[in-house]
């Protein structure tokens, strides 16, 4: 037992529960006549649903119930804004939360539009595909500036315009701050992030007890006291009727807060229609609609310089996605509008942004939380500012930190919490000295670097700074019981996501009372056990769930302390806590914990009037603000400028959470952290196309970083207490991922000097690294595109005859089953689609022939449905007359949606030409009869 | 993601397999390592009815070396035995060598040789290192066995001579010739990840150090695994200088392959992973020709 554990190196108390699989997950809770839910979900991004027939899977065995939204009567209602805007004065917000199931109008793929429950999963997806939607395609909202354009298409119509926010925070004079300064650095940045992708997804079981009239409701959550409160409240229930339990989860990162997610307040309204137990579990392919996720900022930013590199002001206006509904505030732009500010002194801060609705899932915060996206911009601009000045890349930030003595500073502007943006404390300057010397600063840059370079090897550093304002308010609690066994018992109401709060919890605990760590036992996420708090988010657990448990515990000693103290006949200041025991100072008279608990319960006598029984208290801890950790990031990267491809050598972390409670715990959150940040520099984005359609709905597209990925990470600690907490803690959870992105950017940048090319933008991707390096525009990849050319050996009028005869064009269909005329150039019919593991796949398609100009030109449009998704081509076909006979000449643009957008893209080109060319073969050969034909492209 | 419903069939042998299958035509799909079909049928983009099991197949899990130095693989050798085999590492060890670009080890040990080179995707790195290989496969039906050579073997994206209600029942890999040489490079997002493009190249001197022949293939870039024929055509004849070597990987990159775009690599990017990966595979297996590692005696 060490002296003490807070700062120790202590192994985790969860470990081997969770080793041993004998942790429970959502997804362990087996019930007795539990049901299964599955839920249709739109293939469009935004559209008119017109109508759902859910006949046919009503009528399937084993359905046992199937809801749309007219099911629902008042329990359909939008779910709640979470996080209220801060009182910034201007400031413009809307509300549009999110529905249970669409009544009207779709506004994301993936949007639930009926829930199935089943016998089994297996049966209630197969009853998916007996839902018929109907939805009127709407033109999608996607790209920011596209949305905020005149006459573009309205996520919510009842708004005027996407906009669905607009804040202005300003500080300082920024037009004098740029009329003084010696350089004015404008750019563009562009910062996309991605999924929490959570190795568990999401998952909710409910059951009813009617006997007892209680609902049990098991949810992957990050705050179980708010979803029992908001679920009690929209099912009529006492908040006591409702118990929420989060065990351990697999993972939260962020999306999976108070979210009210349709899945978790339709589960347990159905749980109590049936009067049975019904699970669902978020599959991987959901979860890439269904949970929140995090998505780009586009940044006009502006840095006014002095010569010698002090910053005198920045001016940045931004465009923010924040997806189809808004329920979780403007946390996540507020926190990228506060932590540009980083470490620096910035006399002049002149800040707006706009929050733009679009047709993707709904943005709250991930890991980070907009706080890389204002971290990039800022070192990107000391990075431009420093290459123009001729300035040391250190020395820049050197000459710009706020110094230690001048703390607490106040920014001035509002932070996410509602409270002034006001920097506890920090120690910026050494922090950065650590992580130059630990990556080798100077080695690197004055021989690794021009020694590879004389071997024609493009070695790069990149290393800077960032702040993270963590551990938040309101408030959490905490109630610490010495039990008669002389074990302690700790109940918090934060739930926990594999952070290692059991670890931290205990030791803060067991150091207070003088226990030992192993009879501590800790347990949070339970409404039952503990019923006050918010939840875990912010990087604030440790902070204030561990600040009130020290709390609780420093009351307990107290009521110790008393009762010992009468017992013993010694006064308080005479006793000491050790190993467990109460003890007069220098002597050997002493009480066990356990007996002192026994004794202040009696069974006979009395409990002394002004005093409570047991030895056990409760606290809570709610800072007015939330206390600023800080760190650098530093890494040593290769890029190969023939295939860009990049490999990440050395990665170096210094970071100062102040006190530290368990060194491991923090470096397994930065380890977890950095592996984040480094997929969102480099692997992971979300993809996509003009149509709202995800592009790589897998895991086999969507590149998570693996541990060939991700680098040995070195880290140095620093402690600068925080004087707002009694233990001096700051936050760590998401400090990790913060400066990933900008410190890649900037050893990408210095590898490729010779190639002078700018980075500014997160995520890169070989592919686009290779554009930058060609110096081509970014191109976003939309659409197949085929085309090319015919010869048909016949005269242009029989060829366009034959275009036109549904027996023809039928052949052209891979896999065409039958074609009907329907109108006067509109045909309705089948056809089956087999290519590798695809087995013949169904599609109902309808051909539409267009702006006919015979024998000359015409347009086709094929629309194809069936389970898999949807496609729509458009082709664009010219008929010429040469000496040969025909030429045709076609350009198809492929659209396509559902499954086949999301998972297919691998093979979508190829297979789009080869279809093409079978197609027109097989015309031709339907055409053979009438003479031959050959192909030239 | 839950498969639909479907019979399974748990084999014994060959021909109970071949019955099964006969029985319900294109209904039916092997199961081989599962690697492909399963996740397919998760995503229900595969609904076989019937599945046909062939892990109790024992007969088709065999590595042999024949006395004409030939490599022998049965369709169910999983990618793992190929990686750590020494009859494959001695005598196809192109194919040895690849094997750590293929998936992770997880899904090695699980994944066959038989089901890669059946599924046939055209960023496959089996597909492609059997064609530079020339390898033979042999296809067994309820009317027979026959051998098809690696070139009429893969027709297309996803698509193989097997008919259906055959099997892939083995593998043969002719041993490396003298004064020969290899090397397989590819370019993935991450590890095991299937590649953005790959390329295997085997490539023979002649007595006076010139190229008599090689074959680079291709993955990643079109239908299937291509042959890259005018790089070929360029190094036939020439000596492995520098120039030669771009000169092929200039004719391989540009005419050899139209390569397709997708949402990791556009076309054009893919062509110039194609020169350079071409170019580097050549100047490696040139090297290792020249020092004489092809000669399968000496190792
Ligand atoms: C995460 C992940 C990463 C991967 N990365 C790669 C990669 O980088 N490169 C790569 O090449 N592959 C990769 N794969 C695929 C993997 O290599 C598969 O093992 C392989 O493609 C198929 O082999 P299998 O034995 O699993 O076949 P299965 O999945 O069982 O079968 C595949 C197909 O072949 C058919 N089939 C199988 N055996 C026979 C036979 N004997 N005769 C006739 N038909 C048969 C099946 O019916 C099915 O249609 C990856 C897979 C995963 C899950």
């Amino acid at each position: 037992m060490p002296e003490r554990y807070v700062g120790a190196r202590v192994r985790r108390s969860e470990d081997e529960r969770l080793l041993t699989g004998r942790a429970l997950f959502v997804d362990d809770v087996q019930l007795d006549g539990q049901l299964h839910a599955a839920f249709v979900r739109s293939e469009h991004a935004h559209g008119r649903l017109r109508d759902v027939d859910v006949s046919a899977a009503r009528r399937r065995p084993g359905v046992i119930s199937v809801i749309t939204a007219a099911d629902l009567g008042d329990y359909w209602r939008p779910g709640p804004l979470l996080v209220p805007p801060p009182p910034i004065p201007g400031l413009i917000f809307h509300t549009c939360t999110q529905v249970p199931l669409v009544r009207d109008k779709v506004r994301h793929v993936g949007e639930p539009i009926a829930m199935i429950v089943a016998q089994s999963r297996y049966v209630a997806e197969d009853a998916l595909a007996d839902v018929v939607v109907d939805i009127e395609p709407l033109p999608a909202v996607v790209d920011l500036e596209a949305a905020m354009a005149a006459g573009a298409a309205r996520v919510h119509e009842h708004l005027a315009s996407n906009l669905a926010a607009h804040v202005v925070q300003r500080t300082g004079d920024y037009d004098a701050a740029r009329a003084a300064a010696h350089r004015v650095i404008r750019r563009r940045f562009r910062y996309d992030r991605g999924l929490s992708a959570a190795i568990e997804n999401r998952c909710v079981v409910a059951q009813w007890d009617a006997r007892a009239e209680e609902l049990t409701i098991w949810d992957t959550t990050q705050a179980p006291i708010p979803i029992r409160n908001g679920l009690a409240a929209r099912l009529g229930l006492l908040e006591s009727q409702v118990r929420v339990i989060a065990p351990f989860v697999g993972g939260g990162f962020g999306p999976k807060i108070m979210m009210h997610y349709p899945e978790e307040v339709l589960i347990p309204w159905i749980a109590m229609q049936l009067g049975r137990p019904v699970k669902w579990t978020e599959d991987r392919q959901e979860n890439f609609f269904a949970t929140t996720q995090e998505r780009g900022q586009v940044h006009d930013a502006e840095l006014a310089v002095a010569q010698d590199g002090r910053i005198l002001g920045i001016r940045d206006v931004f465009l923010h996605d924040t997806g189809a509904y808004d329920p979780y505030g403007l946390t996540v732009p507020i926190n990228s509008q506060c932590t540009l500010l980083g470490p620096y002194d910035v006399p002049a801060y002149d800040t707006e942004f706009t929050a733009v609705f679009t047709n993707k899932p709904i943005v709250t915060p991930v890991r980070g939380a907009g706080r890389q996206h204002g971290v990039f911009v800022m070192e990107r601009l000391l990075d431009l500012a420093a290459r123009e000045l001729g300035l040391d890349r250190l020395e820049i930030r050197r000459r710009n930190y706020l110094s230690r003595d001048r703390f607490p500073y106040d920014h001035h502007i509002l932070f996410q919490d509602s409270a002034p943006l006001v920097y506890d404390s920090g120690d910026y300057a050494p922090a950065l000295e650590e992580a130059a010397k630990l990556i080798g600063y100077h080695h690197f840059l004055h021989e690794e670097q021009p020694r590879a370079r004389a071997a024609g090897r493009h070695v790069g550093l990149g290393i800077v700074s960032y702040i993270e304002g963590t551990g938040i308010g309101p408030y959490e609690g905490a109630r610490v019981t010495v039990e008669p066994s002389g074990q302690v018992r700790v109940a918090t109401g934060v739930g926990t996501q594999g952070q290692g709060h059991f670890t931290a919890f205990a030791q803060i605990v067991a150091d207070v009372l003088a226990v030992r760590i192993e009879h501590v036992h800790v347990v949070t996420g339970d409404t039952r056990e503990f019923n006050w708090g918010t939840g875990t988010f912010a990087s604030r657990g440790a902070v204030v769930a561990g600040t009130a448990c020290h709390a609780a515990a420093t009351a307990v000693r107290t009521k110790v302390f008393d009762l010992a103290s009468r017992l013993l006949e010694t006064p308080p200041e005479g006793l000491e806590l050790v190993g467990g025991a109460v003890r007069v100072v220098g002597s050997d008279r002493s009480i066990d914990l356990g007996a002192l608990a026994a004794q202040a319960n009696p069974l006979r006598g009395a409990v002394r009037p002004g005093t409570e029984p047991g030895l056990e208290a409760t606290a809570y801890y709610g800072p007015d603000r939330g206390s600023t950790a800080s760190g650098v990031h530093a890494m040593i990267v290769e890029v190969d400028p023939e295939t860009a491809m990049v490999t990440i050598q050395k990665y170096v972390v210094v970071h100062d959470c102040g006190r530290l409670i368990n060194p491991m715990l923090v470096e397994g959150q930065i380890h977890g952290g950095v592996a984040h940040g480094i997929g969102n520099a480099f692997y992971e984005q979300l993809m996509w196309d003009d149509n709202g359609q995800l592009q790589n709905a897998s895991l086999m597209d969507y590149l998570l970083p693996t541990a060939t990925e991700v680098p040995p990470i070195v880290i140095g600690h620093r402690e600068t207490p925080s004087p707002l907490s009694p233990i001096g803690l700051k936050g760590v959870g998401e400090a990790g991922c913060i400066p990933t992105g900008a410190a890649f950017a900037q050893a990408v940048e210095d590898a490729l000097a010779d190639f002078h090319v700018e980075i500014t933008e997160i995520p890169l991707s070989p592919d686009r690294l290779f554009q930058l390096l060609q110096r081509t525009p970014p191109q976003r990849r939309n659409q197949v595109i085929v085309e090319g050319s015919y010869v048909f050996r016949l005269p242009r009028a029989v060829v366009w005859d034959a275009l036109q005869d549904p027996a023809v064009l039928v052949r052209a269909l891979p896999g065409g089953m039958a074609l009907e005329q329907q109108g006067e150039a509109s045909y309705h019919g089948a056809m089956r689609v087999g290519i590798g593991p695809v087995t013949a796949a169904e599609f109902t398609v309808r051909v539409t022939l267009l702006d006919r100009e015979p024998p000359q030109r015409f347009a086709m449009v094929v629309d194809g449905h069936s389970g898999l998704g949807f496609t729509r081509g458009t082709a664009q076909v010219s008929l010429e007359e040469d000496a040969a006979g025909t030429v045709m000449r076609y350009r198809a643009e492929l659209q396509v949606g559902g499954r086949i957008a999301g998972v297919g893209q691998r093979v979508l080109d190829t297979a789009a030409k080869l279809m093409t060319r079978q197609g027109l073969e097989l015309v031709h050969r339907e055409l053979a009869g009438r003479r031959t034909g050959e192909a030239s492209a | 993601m839950k498969p639909a419903a479907f019979a399974y069939h748990r084999p014994a042998s060959v021909d109970e397999a071949l019955e099964i299958l006969h029985a319900h035509g294109s209904d039916a799909k092997p199961l081989a390592g599962g690697q492909s079909l399963i996740p397919a049928m998760n995503f229900r983009l595969a609904r076989p009815g019937v599945l046909v099991d062939l892990n109790r197949v024992t007969e088709l899990d065999f590595v042999r070396r024949d006395d004409r130095g030939e490599i022998h693989c049965g369709a169910m050798t999983r990618q793992r035995t190929l990686e750590h085999h020494t009859d494959v590492i001695r005598g196809a060890p192109l194919l040895a060598e690849t094997m750590p670009s293929v998936a992770h080890a997880q899904i090695r040990n699980r994944g066959t040789l038989g089901g890669s080179a059946a599924h046939a995707d055209p960023a496959a790195e089996i597909p492609a290192v059997l064609l530079a290989l020339d390898a033979r496969f042999i296809v067994r039906g309820r009317e027979g066995t026959r051998s098809v050579s690696a070139e009429r073997f893969f027709t297309g994206l996803f698509q193989t001579a097997l008919a259906p209600g055959e099997l892939l029942v083995e593998v043969v890999c002719p041993p490396p010739p003298p004064r020969s040489g290899w090397a397989f490079l590819e370019v993935a997002r991450r590890h095991g990840d299937y590649a953005l493009a790959g390329v295997a190249a085997v490539v023979t001197l002649d007595e006076r150090g010139r190229c008599a022949d090689s074959r680079i293939t291709l993955l990643g870039v079109g239908e299937g695994p291509v042959l890259a024929a005018r790089a070929r055509k360029a190094l036939k004849g020439e000596p492995p200088t520098p120039a030669a070597l771009r000169e092929a990987a200039q004719a391989a990159a540009a005419k050899d392959v139209d390569p397709p775009g997708d949402i990791h690599a556009s076309s054009a990017y893919r062509r110039q992973l194609v020169g350079v990966l071409t170019r580097r595979a050549l100047a490696a297996a040139f090297e290792r020709a020249s020092a004489g590692a092809g000669d399968a005696t000496k190792r």
